[in-house]
């Protein structure tokens, strides 16, 4: 199974990694947009798995949530997922998800299910490092890489602190606020890159307002070793509704602008 | 953190890391000021003299005399504002400007926790933001306008079904991104650390008092305490008082909307299991997976899916006995209570009524029930109305 190790020491430029929910808008359309954002030149995976009430994720993560679970996603079906896609290719997905499904789930068979059928992380967007401990053991067990976050206004001593619990690799949130696409790059994203890069040799990926093959160039340049792309995604999904081939195309296009950007840099 | 804000296996603060230094800073500030002799003076002059405390604990005869046994009514409901909710808008609202912060947000199902957040920012002359399902805005609209009168903008949210759940999502979500300068007013003895600590604390007046009053009037203990628990806030400032006299039974009762078997409640006490949301580890309403059921109450401001963490661990250590009561039964005491006392019940506290009223010929007439009236019922007017004549219409 490729790790992220394998990618972040291979690549000679920023990784491009793209986030959808599993199952958006439907567990057959997402399989084929997936397929399509691996064929454009995706580095690595972020997979979401939806949840009801998702309070980190600004409105378009939010209604692509909604048609998931609208069109009967579940837990089993997003295993069943990231197994279709791991036989498809062998790249690196890291979920990106609420406590609450992997605590009804059960912890341990949580990351053991979800390791075994290919997944490589799993951030938890509501649980920070003062909780870590409560989940580590069921990772250590499963084996996973384990991935944290950070904001603009985490302290340094704490990103020490998170960088030590670290495997993979930083989720580096480029504002203070929730997902979605914005005009501009966040100010505050590249002091914040280079507060990272001066304290930890643990990659750097960002996320959370990159839009654009421009945005994308800026923090490759910025030293960033990933750019997470979601919800300039899932808008595309958003806007073609019941048309999934026109979907596909879009977001095969702008992946495609995007990963020859960073690759230039 | 300092504390880890656990009430046994409950509680905690799970939350994104964007929010973890707003808690800290706010941890903080409560533990420096909560006993500091400036805050505490400036705090008693305003439960007094803005909130109107002590509240009375009245003797029901009336009502009293219906059921059998001796109800006193703790007059929360006499409170500016009209609800317990002053009690810990007033703390807060006292901690954010100690803080030296200058806007407040805040959510509201049935809107009393809005109104108090709109008074206390116009109090202070704060910045006041309220967050508010569309549906709790179309039944409370009465509550809306007083807001806005007050000065606070109301901010409907659409997502969800449209109450305090989604309110409280939007709420967290404006709160990251305006994390800096604003201080998010927390309705309930729920949500993260330090929330369900600091609810408690600045709603503990209410056990407190009570439990005086009770050795005052009537030389001893009462038998029997009861209140309406939604989110827990003025439940727990009640039972905080009695939690060691160990002769006192505890009662709390969740909204049990149509029937717990029909799954259309909000009692995760009585039928839900342990989950997280909103920041806190909770019996909680949820599916399989674990994804947030859709709740039903009559009353706004129980219409939720979890329920605080110190609820959760009395439960489990059997201290306190949690029961749901349906709406039909709300409803009729509503009536019942308004015809015997002259006093209108809110829809929440006719909660605690009901179960009170059920218990009618079951206890000893020399029975001693203090029931946290935690509200007046004013703002359930319209509500009362519109379901009589429903049941009115379906019964021709």
């Amino acid at each position: 199974m490729r790790t992220y190790k394998q990618v972040f020491s291979e690549l000679k430029h920023a990784a491009l990694i793209p986030f959808f929910v599993i199952g958006d808008p439907d567990i057959d359309s997402s399989f084929e947009i997936v397929k399509a954002a691996i064929d454009s030149g995706a580095d690595v995976l972020e997979l979401g798995i939806a949840f009801s009430d998702p309070i980190a994720d600004g409105p378009t993560i939010q209604k692509a949530d909604i048609r998931a679970l609208d069109n009967g996603v579940t837990v089993a079906k997003a295993l069943e997922f990231i197994k279709k896609v791991k036989a498809y290719k062998d790249i690196p997905i890291g979920l990106l998800m609420y406590y609450n499904l992997i605590f009804q789930y059960g912890l341990e068979k949580f990351y053991e299910d979800f390791h075994n059928a290919g997944v490589n992380s799993v951030l938890v967007a509501d649980l920070s490092i003062d909780d870590a401990d409560e989940i580590a053991p069921a990772i250590n067990a499963a084996g996973l890489d384990t991935v944290f976050m950070v904001t603009p206004n985490t302290e340094v001593k704490r990103i020490e602190l998170i960088a030590s619990k670290t495997t993979g690799f930083i989720y580096t949130v480029s504002l203070l606020g929730v997902t979605g696409g914005r005009q501009e790059l966040s100010d505050m994203v590249r002091p914040l890159v280079a507060k990272l890069k001066s304290v930890t040799d643990v990659p750097v990926c960002v996320g959370f307002g990159v839009s654009t093959a421009e945005h994308a160039t800026q923090l490759a340049k910025a030293g960033a070793d990933g750019v997470i792309i979601g919800s300039r995604l899932v808008k595309i999904i958003e806007k073609n509704p019941g048309d999934t081939a026109k979907a596909v195309t879009e977001i095969s296009t702008f992946l495609k602008e995007v990963k020859t950007a960073i690759a230039a840099v | 953190m300092k504390h880890d804000g656990r009430f046994g296996e409950f509680g905690g603060f799970y939350v994104p890391e964007v929010l973890i230094p707003a808690l800290e800073e706010m941890e903080e500030a409560f533990y420096k000021y909560y006993q500091d002799e400036k805050f505490v003076s400036e705090l008693d002059n305003l439960y007094k003299n803005y909130a109107g405390r002590p509240t009375p604990l009245f003797y029901a005869e009336r009502f009293s005399r219906l059921v059998g046994f001796k109800v006193y009514i703790k007059r929360e409901d006499l409170l500016h504002g009209g609800a317990h909710k002053v009690n810990n808008c007033l703390g807060q609202g006292l901690l954010a400007k100690f803080m030296g912060k200058t806007k407040l947000i805040a959510e509201t199902g049935a809107g009393q926790h809005g109104l108090a957040t709109a008074m206390i920012g116009a109090l202070f002359g704060m910045e006041t933001k309220i967050f508010m399902g569309v549906t709790d805005v179309e039944r409370q609209s009465v509550n809306v306008h007083k807001m806005k009168l007050c000065g606070a903008e109301v901010v409907p949210v659409a997502d969800g079904t449209g109450t305090l759940k989604d309110a409280i999502n939007e709420a967290l979500r404006y709160w990251t991104s305006n994390v800096e300068d604003t201080f998010y007013l927390f309705g309930t003895a729920c949500g993260p650390h330090p929330y369900p600590t600091i609810v408690r604390h600045f709603q503990s007046p209410i056990g407190i008092e009570a439990r005086a009053q009770c050795l005052e009037q009537i030389g001893a203990l009462p038998d029997v305490i009861t209140a309406c628990v939604g989110g827990g806030s003025n439940a727990i400032g009640l039972f905080s008082a009695f939690l060691d006299d160990e002769d006192v039974e505890i009662i709390g009762v969740e909204p049990a909307g149509r029937g717990i078997a029909t799954g259309k409640h909000a009692a995760p006490l009585v039928a839900g299991k342990v989950g997280v949301l909103h920041g806190t580890k909770m019996y909680l309403m949820q599916d399989e997976d674990g994804q947030i059921l859709e709740t039903e109450s009559i009353s706004a401001g129980l219409d939720y899916p979890g329920v605080g963490p110190e609820h959760c661990l009395l439960k489990d250590s059997g201290r306190v006995r949690y029961v749901g009561v349906e709406d039909e039964a709300v409803l009729y005491v509503f009536n019942v209570f308004a015809k015997c006392e002259g006093i209108l019940p809110a829809l929440e506290s006719s909660h605690a009524l009901a179960y009170v009223l059920a218990q009618k010929g079951k206890l000893p007439a020399d029975t001693v029930v203090v029931i946290n009236l935690s509200g007046r019922g004013d703002k359930d007017v319209g509500i009362v109305e519109r379901s009589e004549n429903a049941a009115a219409k379906s019964s021709l």
